[in-house]
């Protein structure tokens, strides 16, 4: 949250509690902002909020740890995927939420162990494209899995999911209060998830801190040296994998319930490309930075595809530049220019729990100003 | 019996094409120890030029014959494919020479990215069909084993290239440079190498064998679209690993070893897992075998460099 606020370039210097107050209205109102032009404005800001999770999860193992996990989209497929075997007509399973996601949770985490055991001893680039690999073995058993046994239903996907019901109140309905006044569900949606966010980012910053999160960053500045001080690689990488698998698990499932549908299209490698662009775009390592990354990331493509089509049909009388191409394109070009403009990101990690070659020179004297930064 | 040579052939086909991107890959890592994570879509870049040209050459000059329009759309898409490459290593990599390990990859990434993306912008997403040239009848070898014309062309012309590659690495003075800079490219520029042209001139030798790869994926399928270059490059780059990265010959011998087990595991896994996985899971050897080296044998078949070295 501190970070958040620092990022409004007057009131942090100062009145920062003044800036930490508009960061959180900000926040709250967004929603109601967003459904005063459309609720397909909403319906961006909670996919935004999803992508969040994913790159806070992909950041703890990206920037704590220093993996270069390129299939990272493949445990948000199995949260999907959790939720539409277990609360779907497919199998004819309703199970409660209070099991579906965390069970989502655990096989996502399951499965980063699976991937974690044989890359342990893999560094970098070579990590990054068995990774890639087993994403793209993922997503190559979603699409084949409907025979001899349907499973997966192959590609047309399971549909007709389960929406998200707490405590007996089912998220995805219209809430009504007297007569003619009504909450839409996407707003419903935008809070719920937004529980979720806040809790991750909790946990999260106690995680960064902890023991843990201290070696992890031992691991990703140099890894002999973390070894030589007695830090269990084989374990610590494992429980990166792991957790960071959890919050995409827990994002799939949460996406499953959103969508109502799955099917293997929307966990292309390309996805696990967007959510590094986002972490990378916003600063590695940083909790801010990828909060603010996945947010820019998910909300720039949206507006650029409903200014720049109607810009461009008017300029040229047709559409040259359709919206998955925008969207290709934003990306792409972030993590191009980020990686050589400023390859810490939009908000460099603090200096602490950083990697200091990212930050260069800057390194000596951001490490004076933040002393004590959490 | 028959299946067993038929797959043995479509191995040595699929096999040899991914030797030709291996090289580009296993060139690039010799040099700079980066993976050019866009090398697949430089193939894309160069298959649908050619396709692009020999429509052009259909049209202008329809009397021309197949051979000639094939030659033009190489003659076209190779430097264009060359220019990509010349591009890439000037504008995005050679700026993250010294950076910290994971940019340049980062990069790369980005770098695919972009070329798919400009692809769609000018091809759109379309998939085209690729003029077959070469005729695709199947030639009848022994009973029941087949093998078409534009197989055999890309069999032998693959061969040429990676023979002719061969003798420039190490017959000649600027093969000399290569591998001096291979070695330790700081010294190499100190014993009066021009080391960065020599690192450029990898990058377009690598992409002209892309394109050359791209039209013979394009030709033997017939079909050319804007994301045809990811898979085969992770699969070329699987055959680099499964070689030994750095090293030309791994590279060859990796992309035939791949193609075999792939084509012959594609063929045989269905009766092998009772009818459970069928050839729609082919991919999957790829991965698996890229898996399985990387644990059991960094170095690959052939290699000197060590995995993690990156």
């Amino acid at each position: 949250m501190n970070d958040l606020a620092s990022l409004i370039p007057y009131f942090n210097t100062r009145h920062p509690a003044l800036a930490r107050y508009i960061v959180l209205a900000l926040i709250l109102a967004a929603p109601l902002l967003a459904i005063s032009v459309g609720p397909a404005w909403v319906r961006i800001l909670d996919f935004a909020l999803l992508y969040v999770m994913l790159a806070i999860g992909l950041n703890l193992v990206v920037g704590f740890a220093g993996l270069l996990d390129m299939g990272y989209i493949a445990f948000y497929a199995v949260g999907a995927y959790t939720w539409a075997f277990l609360a779907s007509p497919h199998f004819g399973l309703h199970l409660p939420f209070w099991i579906v996601l965390p069970a989502g949770a655990a096989f996502a985490a399951l499965a980063g162990v699976i991937l974690g055991f044989p890359v342990l001893r893999l560094r970098g680039d070579y990590l990054a494209i068995v990774t890639l690999g087993f994403g793209e073995i993922v997503r190559i058993f979603m699409n084949n899995l409907n025979h001899p046994i349907n499973i997966t239903n192959g590609p047309q996907g399971i549909n007709m999911l389960d929406s998200l019901v707490i405590f007996g109140f089912d998220v995805s309905k219209r809430i009504r209060i007297g007569e003619d006044f009504s909450i839409h569900p996407l707003l419903v949606y935008y809070y719920v998830f937004l529980c979720f966010v806040v809790l991750s980012v909790l946990l999260v910053q106690r995680l960064q801190v902890s023991r843990i999160g201290r070696a992890w960053a031992a691991i990703r500045d140099d890894d002999l040296a973390a070894k030589a001080v007695g830090i269990n690689l084989r374990n610590l990488k494992l429980m990166a994998f792991a957790m960071g698998a959890t919050f995409g698990g827990v994002a799939g499932g949460l996406f499953g319930a959103f969508q109502g549908f799955v099917s293997p299209e929307s966990f292309s490698l390309m996805e696990s490309i967007t959510v590094l662009a986002m972490v990378v775009f916003g600063g590695m390592g940083n909790i801010a930075g990828v909060i603010v990354g996945a947010l820019v990331l998910s909300w720039l493509p949206e507006a650029l595809r409903s200014y720049a089509i109607p810009m461009q049909s008017a300029l040229f009388g047709k559409v040259l530049l359709d919206p998955e191409i925008l969207r290709m394109l934003v990306h792409a070009m972030a993590l191009i220019l980020m990686m050589m403009l400023r390859p810490a990101g939009l908000i460099p990690a603090h200096s602490r729990y950083s990697r200091p070659e990212l930050l260069g020179v800057k390194a000596a004297e951001s490490d004076v100003k933040s002393g004590g930064a959490a | 019996m028959e299946t067993l040579l038929q797959q043995i052939i479509n191995g040595l086909v699929v096999g040899s094409m991914y030797a030709l991107v291996a090289l580009g890959y296993t060139m690039v890592y010799g040099i700079l120890g980066l993976i050019n994570f866009a090398h697949g879509d430089v193939l894309m870049v160069g298959a649908l030029i050619a396709l692009q040209a020999i429509s052009f050459a259909q049209h202008t000059w329809p009397n021309l014959g197949a051979l000639p329009t094939l030659a033009f759309g190489m003659a076209v898409s190779i430097p264009a494919a060359m220019l990509v490459g010349y591009v890439m290593e000037r504008a995005a990599y050679r700026r993250l020479r010294n950076a910290p390990r994971l940019a340049p990859l980062i990069t790369a990434i980005g770098v695919s990215f972009l070329l798919q993306t400009a692809a769609m912008i000018i091809w759109g997403r379309n998939y085209y069909s690729f003029p077959q040239l070469i005729s695709t009848t199947p030639l009848q070898l022994i009973d029941g084993v087949f093998i078409t014309p534009v197989q055999i062309v890309i069999v032998i012309s693959s061969g040429l290239l990676m023979l002719a590659l061969t003798l420039l690495v190490n017959k000649t003075r600027i093969g000399r440079a290569m591998r001096a800079t291979a070695e330790n490219h700081r010294i190499a520029a100190l014993m009066g190498v021009n080391a960065n042209g020599i690192i450029a001139l990898t990058f377009v030798i690598g992409s002209a064998l892309a394109a050359v790869a791209g039209v013979m994926i394009a030709s033997n399928y017939g079909i050319a679209h804007s994301t045809m270059g990811t898979i085969p490059g992770l699969k070329a780059f699987t055959a680099a690993v499964l070689g030994g990265i750095g090293n030309l010959a791994g590279a060859m011998l990796g992309g035939i070893v791949l193609g075999l087990v792939e084509s012959i595991g594609a063929g045989y896994i269905e009766q092998f897992s009772f009818g459970f996985f069928n050839s729609s899971y082919q991919d999957i050897f790829a991965f698996v075998i890229l898996g399985a080296v990387l644990i059991f044998r960094p170095t690959g078949l052939l290699g000197e460099r060590v995995a993690d070295r990156a």
